[in-house]
C-alpha cells in the first residue's frame, strides 16, 4: 500500500501496522453479539467478504442470510429493527448504497429504523475489479438523505469504536470498512464520538482534513512536510461525514493558512465539498483543495495503485499541500 | 378484543368508509380514489375482524402488524385507522395540506401506521423482517401487508417472496388487492403478471384467490394462516373504484378527484345503499 518512503515515515512516527478494519468490525460484532442475543447480522451472501464466517459458526441464530438480494436485505433489516432487533445489515458498499438505495432512503432513514448499514470492501478496496465494485458515490448519495449518520473509520481503533457506537446508536447509520491492513493512528486517547473529528496533529501552516483510509496518508504527509519543508500541519481525522464536526473544520480554516481534504471517494458530494460549502458559508477566506477521485473513468489497479494515481498517498497529498501553501504564500506576498 | 361485527355491520362500515374516503379526497383536492375504494373491504375485515391492533396496544411488541405496501391508497387506511380510534376523523381536514402529518402516503407520524411506504415494492420485505423477528422470538403475532397487482412488477417483491418461504414465515400474509388496473391500463396489458396463484405457489407460498369484496371469504382467508410452515398469499379480486357505479373498473379514477357534480352523485349512491341496508330486516 505504502511506498518505502512512507513506510519509513510511519516507522519514524512509531506507527504500527495493524489489520484490516473489516476484520476488526467482524471481531467486535461477534463480541457484542455474544453479550446481546438481540443483535443480528443480516447478510446477502456476504458473510465471507464481511469476515463473518466465525460469527455465523458461533452464533447461527444471530445471522440472517437473504441471498444475493440487497433490496430485500435492507427491507428485512428494517422490519427486524422495527420489532426491536439490533440489526447490522452487511453487504459490499458498492451494492448496499446503490442497488438498495431506495430501501435505505425509505425503509431505514425516512421510517427511522435504527439499523447499522455496513458497507464492506468500500471505496476502491476492490480496486482491480472495476467500477461496478467501487463505492466512490456512497458519501454523496447518502449525504443527501435526511436522518442517516455516515462514518468511515480510519484505523482499527476507530473501527472497533465505531461498531460499539453503532450497537448503541438509535439513529440510522452507515459504516464503511475497507480490506487493507492499516497503520494505527497517533493520539489514541482521543474519544470516538458522534459528529466529532479527532485532532491527530496540530499545526497552523496547513490543515489536512481526511476520512477513512486516507487519514494515514495525511498523517504521513504532515510528517513528511515537517521534515522536508519545515511546515507545521494540522491533521484532523473525520470519521463522521455526517454529522460533520463543523467547529473543527471551521477552526482549521480559520487558524491554518490552507486546507486540503482527502477521501476515498469521487470529488463530487463527499467530505471535500461538505467542508468547502461550510467554509464558504462561514465567509472565511481559505486556500482549499479537495484530494479525491476525479469525475472520470477510474483507472484500473489495486487500491494502492488508485490512491497513487490520484494523489491520495503521502507523496501526492504532500505535493498538493505544498503547491497550495506556496500559492498561498505568493498571494500573501 | 372488540366485539366482532357481523357481515351486515361490516357492510355498513364499508359504505361509511367509502363516503369518508371520497369526502377527504374531495376536500384535499388530491388522492388515489380508485385504489382506496378497491381495498376498503379488505382493510375493513383486517381492522374489524382479524388484526390484534388498537390504539391501546400499539406499543405492545406482541401486537399484530399491518404494512400497507400500496401506500398510495392511504386515504382508505387513514379513514379505517380513525374508525379504529387512533385519532378523530376530523383530523383528516388537514390531509395533504401544508405542515400536516397526513401526507399522501403512509408515515409513522400518523398514529397506527407501522411503516412509511409509498415507493412500491418495499412493504413485503419489511413485513418479512417483522415476521422473521416474531419467529426468532417465538412471538405469536402475525404480519400482514397489502400489495397492488400492478406493484408486483417490482422485482423486490420476488426477493421478499423467496425469503418468506425460505424462513417458513407462516405468520406472514401478503394480500394482493388485485383490481387488475394500474395507471396506464390493464395490468395484463402493461406487464402481465398472471397467473399470480402459480407464481406465489412456485415461490413456496400457500395461496388462495378470493372475492376481495366478500367479507365472509376475506375473513376465512385471513383469520388464520393458510398452511403451517408457509407464508400466505391471499389474492383478493377487487374492482377499482368499487361502490360507485361510474368509477368502478374505470382506470381514470386511479387518482381522479371528483368534481362537485360527480361527488354529489357518488355520495347519493352511497346514501341510497346505506338507506337500503337500514331497511333490511336484521338477520
Amino acid at each position: 500500500m505504502h511506498s518505502a518512503a512512507a513506510r519509513e515515515t510511519a516507522a519514524a512516527l512509531g506507527l504500527e501496522l495493524g489489520r484490516a478494519n473489516l476484520e476488526i468490525f467482524a471481531e467486535t460484532l461477534l463480541e457484542l453479539a455474544r453479550a446481546d442475543g438481540n443483535l443480528l447480522a443480516v447478510t446477502s451472501d456476504s458473510r465471507g467478504s464481511g469476515k463473518l464466517g466465525p460469527f455465523g459458526k458461533a452464533l447461527p441464530r444471530q445471522i440472517v442470510e437473504v441471498g444475493i438480494a440487497e433490496q430485500n436485505l435492507v427491507g428485512i433489516a428494517a422490519g427486524l429493527a422495527s420489532a426491536g432487533k439490533n440489526v447490522f445489515a452487511v453487504s459490499p458498499a458498492c451494492f448496499l448504497t446503490a442497488r438498495s438505495f431506495e430501501q435505505v432512503k425509505n425503509d431505514i432513514a425516512y421510517s427511522d429504523r435504527p439499523v447499522c448499514l455496513v458497507g464492506i470492501s468500500a471505496g476502491v478496496s476492490y480496486g482491480a475489479l472495476g467500477s461496478t465494485h467501487h463505492s466512490i458515490h456512497d458519501f454523496a448519495a447518502l449525504r443527501a438523505l435526511n436522518n442517516l449518520d455516515i462514518a468511515a473509520p480510519a484505523d482499527n481503533r476507530e473501527a472497533a469504536e465505531a461498531v460499539r457506537f453503532a450497537a448503541r446508536s438509535q439513529t440510522p447509520l452507515y459504516l464503511r470498512f475497507g480490506k487493507a491492513a492499516l497503520f494505527s493512528l497517533p493520539c489514541p486517547e482521543q474519544p470516538f464520538a458522534r459528529g466529532k473529528a479527532r485532532l491527530l496533529r496540530d499545526g497552523g501552516d496547513l490543515a489536512f482534513i481526511a476520512t477513512g483510509e486516507t487519514v494515514i496518508h495525511a498523517v504521513l504527509a504532515a510528517e513528511h512536510l515537517a521534515r522536508t519543508e519545515g511546515l507545521q500541519c494540522r491533521v484532523l481525522s473525520v470519521p463522521f461525514i455526517k454529522p460533520l464536526d463543523e467547529d473543527a473544520v471551521l477552526a482549521a480554516a480559520r487558524e491554518c493558512r490552507a486546507v486540503v481534504t482527502a477521501e476515498e471517494h469521487m470529488v463530487h458530494g463527499g467530505l471535500g465539498e461538505a467542508c468547502a460549502a461550510l467554509i464558504l458559508a462561514a465567509g472565511m477566506p481559505c486556500r482549499f483543495r479537495a484530494a479525491a477521485i476525479p469525475d472520470e473513468y477510474t483507472v484500473t489497479g489495486s487500491q494502492a495503485d488508485i490512491f497513487r494515481h490520484y494523489g491520495l498517498t503521502m507523496e501526492g497529498l504532500a505535493q498538493t499541500a505544498l503547491t497550495l501553501a506556496q500559492s498561498s504564500a505568493a498571494q500573501t506576498a | 378484543m372488540r366485539n366482532r361485527p357481523n357481515d351486515r355491520g361490516l357492510a355498513e362500515k364499508s359504505l361509511r368508509y367509502r363516503r369518508s374516503v371520497l369526502k377527504w379526497i374531495k376536500d384535499a383536492g388530491a388522492g388515489h380514489t380508485g385504489g382506496s375504494l378497491s381495498c376498503v373491504d379488505i382493510l375493513n375485515v383486517l381492522y374489524n375482524r382479524v388484526l390484534n391492533v388498537s390504539p391501546e396496544n400499539f406499543g405492545d411488541p406482541l401486537r399484530d402488524r399491518y404494512v400497507q405496501s400500496k401506500g398510495h391508497s392511504v386515504e382508505a387506511l387513514f379513514v379505517v385507522l380513525a374508525d379504529a380510534g387512533f385519532y378523530p376523523e376530523s383530523e383528516l381536514e388537514t390531509l395533504c395540506r401544508y405542515q400536516s402529518h397526513f401526507v399522501g402516503h403512509p408515515t409513522r407520524k400518523v398514529p397506527g401506521v407501522e411503516q412509511n411506504t409509498g415507493a412500491l415494492g418495499h412493504g413485503l420485505s419489511v413485513a418479512a423482517g417483522m415476521a422473521l423477528a416474531g419467529k426468532l422470538d417465538d412471538a405469536p403475532y402475525r404480519v400482514f401487508t397489502l400489495l397492488g397487482d400492478g406493484e408486483l412488477a417490482e422485482g423486490s417483491n420476488w426477493e421478499a417472496a423467496m425469503s418468506g418461504a425460505h424462513y417458513r414465515l407462516d405468520n406472514l400474509t401478503a394480500i394482493v388487492d388485485c383490481n387488475t388496473l394500474q395507471i396506464t391500463g390493464r395490468t395484463r396489458d402493461v406487464m402481465n403478471n398472471e397467473p399470480l396463484d402459480e407464481k406465489f405457489a412456485a415461490f413456496g407460498w400457500a395461496v388462495r384467490r378470493v372475492d376481495g369484496h366478500d367479507f365472509a371469504a376475506l375473513t376465512e382467508a385471513l383469520e388464520k394462516p393458510l398452511e403451517a410452515g408457509k407464508p400466505s398469499a391471499v389474492i383478493a379480486m377487487t374492482r377499482k373504484g368499487r361502490g360507485i357505479s361510474f368509477m368502478e373498473d374505470v382506470g381514470k379514477w386511479h387518482h381522479g378527484v371528483p368534481d362537485d357534480e360527480e361527488y354529489a352523485a357518488a355520495i347519493a349512491e352511497i346514501d341510497a345503499q346505506l338507506a337500503a341496508l337500514a331497511e333490511e330486516v336484521p338477520a
